[in-house]
């Protein structure tokens, strides 16, 4: 099968499996809901209005982490997988659609959120101005990346609980042990590495010589999480028995 | 019993399950003991004196003193009572106080008794740092005190002119031996305001304040040689119950506890497969054939997964508590004590939190019958309001999130406790939940009865 085959074969058992379009709905809602409700309630001045407003991205990449685990830990839970490869031999080209297809949806969905955020924002929060387009681009492409490094992990772990809770333990375990540590270089170096503590960091607009790590630099680490992931998970797909 | 020993054997008997739950064990051990790392701390430099209560407390104070053997008493005028809040900031701060004072001895942390007026709570009598009688709610000066020592019980009373006395309170500290110290003190506390300048985490402002009194028409009598003329005092301190927070010292030992949510996801994981799998293999149908009153297939679940969940946690946090604690401490990292009994719940606690969740994971795993979505939604209503609460919403909102999410049992693990006499940032960033330890468990228990109730309905109505 040439490549355009594959993704075409992915999309076709993404988009028809049961109840996916209600996560990817879920996806945009959780965002959006999330977003204005922490908007609403903060209401007035806060230090950053922008990233605030965009809170439910917190709660969106839970719902991206479930879209983007499904595809992989399904197949292997019904043992489809063996019918997949067997008909693409290439098993690095069935992942590599598979994280396509996920980011490409992810993306798709969650602009919606994003945008109902920043126009919740806008509404409720004051000081609410100027440069929209990093956080608001950061909050979509943190959301992609959060799907590919999900894709990865269930690679890794062929298993879909397993793996749904290796991405939440991933993305939560870096900012709730900053909050333990008492030590404050310490604290910036855990928030640094961590992938949803460096990723987020691309929504701030003030306070960025606070900020553990640079807006982009920050986008980067979750990138780079993402990227071992997926490879690991290419790696160990193409060596074990499937 | 069959029943439970089936599901028993089930659960030990899958091998990746046996792992997950071996790992939570490892995942709340292992990073307990990381948090702190090493300090420069050792023992007796920085710790904190405990009161006659057994509690942390802090005991600094100015004062004016002399022995006082046997029964006397103590009267005074408090002329003038003035203070800051550090550079920039006039006035007294809420619990400034200056006053009469009967103590055991001079050592930090001794049995007292004492009776002053201050900053903004009127004329108060303390003795032993976590007892508080109120005086008169107007704190005006000139106001006179009076402390009388009689055998084991201390009177304070209040006067406008020095004339028609009130009784404040009689009081009994706990040690008073026949020569005791008796003098005029001052003191005046941390302060900490919260501000909004960085974003992520609430900022903290703060610093020492300080206070000034002056105390003249000194009239002892009873046993106590005579004193006269008039004293100025100024001091900087506290006579109270230590508090963690912003101007805490050292790691509390709820902070030595943060891997409980990664031994959560573990245990949610397992819990959740516990019963999604069996659908997914469709074992399910062999089980509810082989025990048709599918209820208690739920029930022996959650009996086996929740037992198994209580005894790793209860097992792991034993093991922070103690030898975690003593190795932070070792490494010269103060960790605040607390009473025996609160230790006891933030073990009991941890066991609880992992058993409650694992059920909690079962009764949405049934009702889901979707293992991914199960353990989300599990993780995600104990773990996302509290990063929200503790990082990003205000005061009121994070509040009100602890108190109505399944976050709220992570109230269970509190250490610190809050005090009326102790002006503090109670928030939750700072550990301190709105709601009692037990008070936010029973909310989590409640959220897992109504998964539980949904979980029967959808069993016992859904072809399996």
């Amino acid at each position: 099968m040439n490549a355009l085959a594959v993704l075409r074969a992915e999309w076709t058992k993404f988009r028809t499996a049961p109840g996916m379009a209600w996560l990817l709905v879920g996806v945009a809602v959780a965002t959006a809901g999330l977003s204005a409700w922490a908007s609403g309630v903060s209401g007035g001045a806060v230090p950053d209005p922008v990233r605030v407003s965009l809170t439910g991205v917190m709660f969106g990449q839970a719902v991206v982490a479930i879209v983007a685990v499904l595809p992989v830990g399904d197949e292997y839970a019904s043992g489809m997988v063996r019918v997949s490869f067997a008909a693409v031999p290439r098993r690095w080209a069935v992942l590599g659609a598979k994280a396509l297809v996920v980011g490409g949806a992810v993306a798709v969905a969650a602009v919606p959120g994003v945008l109902v955020s920043l126009w919740a924002g806008q509404r409720w929060l004051s000081g609410y101005a100027g440069g929209l387009w990093r956080p608001g681009v950061g909050a979509l492409l943190y959301l992609v990346l959060v799907g590919l490094l999900s894709v990865g992990v269930a690679a890794v772990l062929r298993n879909s609980a397993a793996a749904i809770g290796a991405v939440l333990g991933l993305l939560f375990a870096f900012p709730l042990m900053a909050l333990s540590v008492p030590d404050p270089d310490w604290r910036r170096h855990i928030e640094q590495v961590g992938p949803m503590s460096a990723g987020m960091s691309v929504l701030a607009t003030r306070g960025l010589d606070e900020l553990p790590i640079a807006p982009w630099r920050g986008l980067g680490v979750l990138a780079a999480w993402a990227l071992g992931f997926l490879l690991v998970g290419v790696l160990l797909t193409e060596r074990r028995d499937s | 019993m069959n029943l439970l020993r089936a599901e028993w054997t089930k659960l030990r008997t899958v091998r990746g399950w046996v792992v997950a739950l071996f790992l939570a064990g490892v995942a709340i051990v292992g990073i307990g003991v990381a948090p702190g790392l090493s300090g420069n701390c050792h023992p007796p430099q920085c710790a904190l004196p405990t009161g006659p209560g057994g509690e942390e407390v802090t005991d600094v104070y100015s004062w004016v003193h002399r022995p006082l053997s046997g029964d006397g008493s103590v009267t005074v005028r408090v002329a003038a009572f003035g203070g800051n809040r550090g550079p920039g900031g006039e006035g007294l701060v809420p619990w400034a106080k200056a006053g009469l004072m009967v103590r055991a001895g001079t050592q930090r942390g001794a049995s007292y008794a004492a009776v002053m007026v201050t900053g903004a709570h009127g004329v108060r009598m303390q003795h032993d740092f976590t007892h508080d009688r109120a005086g008169s709610a107007a704190a005006t000066v000139p106001r006179w005190l009076r402390i009388t020592r009689t055998g084991g019980a201390v009177t304070g009373e209040e006067s406008d002119d020095g004339v028609t006395w009130r009784t404040v309170a009689t009081v009994r500290p706990a040690r008073l031996p026949s020569t005791v110290e008796v003098g005029m003190f001052v003191t005046s506390p941390q302060f900490s305001a919260s501000d909004t300048e960085s974003f992520g985490r609430t900022g903290v402002s703060g610093g020492p304040s300080e206070a000034t009194a002056s105390f003249d028409s000194v009239a002892p009598a009873g046993g106590w040689s005579e004193a006269g003329g008039s004293f100025t005092v100024t001091g900087s301190g506290d006579v109270a119950p230590a508090v963690s927070g912003p101007n805490g010292l050292g790691t509390s030992l709820t902070q030595t506890l943060v891997g409980t949510f990664l031994g959560l996801v573990f245990v949610v994981v397992v819990a959740a497969l516990c019963v999604t799998a069996e659908y997914r293999h469709g074992t399910v149908r062999t089980t509810f054939l082989a025990e048709p009153r599918r209820l208690r297939v739920l029930a022996a679940k959650a009996l086996v997964v929740g037992a198994a969940a209580f005894v790793l946690g209860t097992a792991a946090a034993v093991a922070v508590v103690t030898l975690g604690a003593a190795s932070l401490r070792g490494n010269g990292v103060y960790v605040n004590a607390v009473p025996a009994l609160v230790a006891v719940r933030l073990v009991v606690g941890t066991g609880g939190l992992l058993a409650v969740c694992a059920v909690l994971a079962l009764a949405l795993g049934t009702l889901l019958r979707r293992s991914a979505t199960a353990v989300t939604a599990a993780l995600l209503t104990m773990v996302l309001p509290y990063l929200l609460a503790v990082a990003v919403l205000p005061l009121d909102a994070a509040r009100w999130l602890l108190r109505l999410t399944p976050a709220a049992g992570f109230a269970v693990q509190q250490s610190a406790l809050e005090y009326d006499v102790v002006d503090n940032l109670y928030t939750p960033s700072a550990g301190y939940f709105p709601l009692p330890p037990w008070g936010g468990f029973a909310v989590l228990l409640g959220w897992t009865a109504l998964a539980s109730v949904g979980a029967a309905y959808r069993l016992t109505r859904s072809d399996a």
